[in-house]
């Protein structure tokens, strides 16, 4: 299980999280000038990293308050987590 | 080589000590007409319905590591085809239909048990749900049976049916021609019988990149040097997506860990495969007498082949609760395999904006049960060059135009 740092709550068990998969995906200012497949690029497809990956998850059983969380894909390390709008120490996403 | 009762006889009179290597171990050659990227199940029966069927005299299946070391011996071997829509219905229904001449077909034991699937239904609305999917079953011509919970408890003893169980049930779909099989056996099989019709089966050998050229592949990097390819075809499973980038194509899938475990061996207590949507868990037995349990993917990409341990305790309480006999069996193995999953939660086979570039992915949690159906309707749309009428509806560019297959929880367990 892996141990996350929620930013308002300190060191909690995973299981009091959900994943909100990856981080940092915009949505679009003007979805009516997206072509089918931009839009599909939106919605559908993900990065999927393998390696160091930004994800968002949210502290369902605690805070229940979003943040971003830097996590090794391979490894399972959890490198960074920072507050929506913040940038992780060290680097950008 | 063929087995048969006298090669048995035969070489038990030699102690069993001069049985054949059931494949060559070729060092790869310059040139292939078909590059297979993978050598699972997938990869593996692709690549011969592909000499079989298909008459393709020169294939090479790429294999990372070993043939059947990943997903292949990762799965809780579960065979089944009792989907909704008409087209993963068919789909599966044609891999069913593979898997009940395959052991003869490819002349290899992949000890295929059609112990029968049950699919429970804990309230009134999962009864609805599977009267619905037992009455599109029907029409598909798939096998399908609507219980009621004497009728569960008749076919599996241990079962707690009482109305105060913490996950009542009310009934049960139950799909009489499902059942599992050997894992292993599958991918040996297969890869016994491809290699016997002159399939290049080379492991250790990583794909590093793909060559493209003017749009069209031209052959594959490997950690063994350039291999040349008139077709290439990507079934590389979890890491679809990292194989698929070297191509430059980006997919609707993300790699999840999806985790089993068996326990320690017990005579016979568990007849059929049993499924819960409801508290997601399933279990079989298997011929050596381990259960084998499956769970629910981990929320989190991952490709580490390891999940978390909150998500097997989410497996196994509800299974305790619904064979209150086993809470005190214990465990001998857990481990975890790289599922890719769609949106959808369907495959993805077919073509691929590069020419003679083709991809078979997004098998999700249920791969295993598909493995000769993906690999027939794969080989077919490599050889043609187009998706067979199965898998077209399975198409890579599905995801933009909208036409998606909503499996999504609606099949007989949410995936």
């Amino acid at each position: 299980m892996l141990l996350i740092t929620c930013p308002w709550c300190g060191p909690r068990a995973e299981s009091e999280f959900s994943c909100g998969g990856e981080a940092h995906i915009v949505r679009p200012k003007d979805p009516d000038a997206l072509s089918d497949a931009e839009w599909a690029d939106y919605v559908f497809y993900r990065t999927n990293t393998k390696g160091d990956h930004a994800e968002q998850w949210v502290h369902t059983y605690g805070c229940r308050r979003w943040f971003n969380v830097i996590r090794n894909t391979v490894t399972y390390e959890i490198k960074a987590v920072y507050k929506p709008g913040e940038t992780p120490a060290g680097g950008e996403a | 080589m063929k087995f048969s009762i006298f090669s048995i006889a035969r070489n038990a009179m030699s102690y069993h000590e001069n049985w054949q290597a059931h494949w060559r171990n070729p060092e790869p050659k310059s040139e292939y007409e078909v590059i297979i990227i993978g050598g699972g199940g997938h990869g593996l029966a692709t690549a011969y319905y592909l000499a079989k069927e298909c008459g393709v005299r020169s294939i090479a299946v790429l294999e990372r590591n070993r043939i059947g070391g990943g997903n292949s011996c990762r799965n809780t071997t579960i065979v089944r085809s009792n989907y909704l829509w008409d087209e993963a219905a068919n789909l599966f229904e044609k891999s069913m239909q593979l898997w009940e001449g395959l052991s003869q077909d490819i002349n290899y034991n992949v000890m295929f048990s059609q112990r029968g699937v049950l699919n429970l239904c804990h309230t009134l609305q999962d009864m609805r749900d599977a009267a619905r999917r037992v009455n599109a079953n029907r029409l598909n011509g798939i096998d399908a049976l609507l219980l009621d919970a004497q009728q569960v408890k008749a076919l599996e003893p241990l079962i707690d049916i009482s109305p105060s169980a913490r996950y009542p049930i009310v009934g049960a779909t139950f799909q009489p021609r499902g059942g599992n099989a050997r894992h292993d056996g599958v991918a040996w099989g297969f890869a016994r019988a491809a290699d016997s019709r002159g399939v290049d089966i080379i492991q250790n050998c990583e794909v590093t990149g793909i060559r493209i050229e003017n749009g069209m592949v031209i052959g594959v990097d490997t950690s063994r040097g350039f291999i040349k390819g008139k077709k290439v075809g990507m079934v590389a499973a979890g890491h679809s997506g990292v194989v698929a980038a070297m191509a430059g194509l980006r997919l609707p899938v993300e790699s999840h860990p999806l985790q089993a475990l068996v326990s320690e061996p017990l005579k016979p207590c568990i007849n059929t495969v049993v499924m819960s949507n409801a508290v997601h868990g399933y279990i079989s037995q298997s011929d050596k007498g381990d259960l084998v349990i499956g769970a629910g993917i981990d929320q989190y990409c991952g490709y580490g082949q390891r999940g978390s341990y909150n998500v097997i305790e989410g497996t196994l309480s509800p299974i305790v609760e619904l064979f209150p006999s086993l809470s005190r069996v214990r465990m001998n193995r857990q481990w975890g395999g790289i599922v890719d999953v769609t949106p959808d939660a369907c495959p993805i086979v077919g073509t691929t904006p590069v020419k003679n570039l083709f991809i078979n992915c997004g098998w999700g949690t249920g791969g295993f049960k598909a493995t000769p159906g993906s690999g027939w309707v794969f080989a077919h749309t490599i050889a043609k060059g187009e998706p067979h009428p199965l898998a077209a509806p399975f198409a890579l560019d599905r995801h933009i135009s909208g036409a998606l297959i909503d499996e999504h929880g609606a099949s007989a367990v949410a995936h």
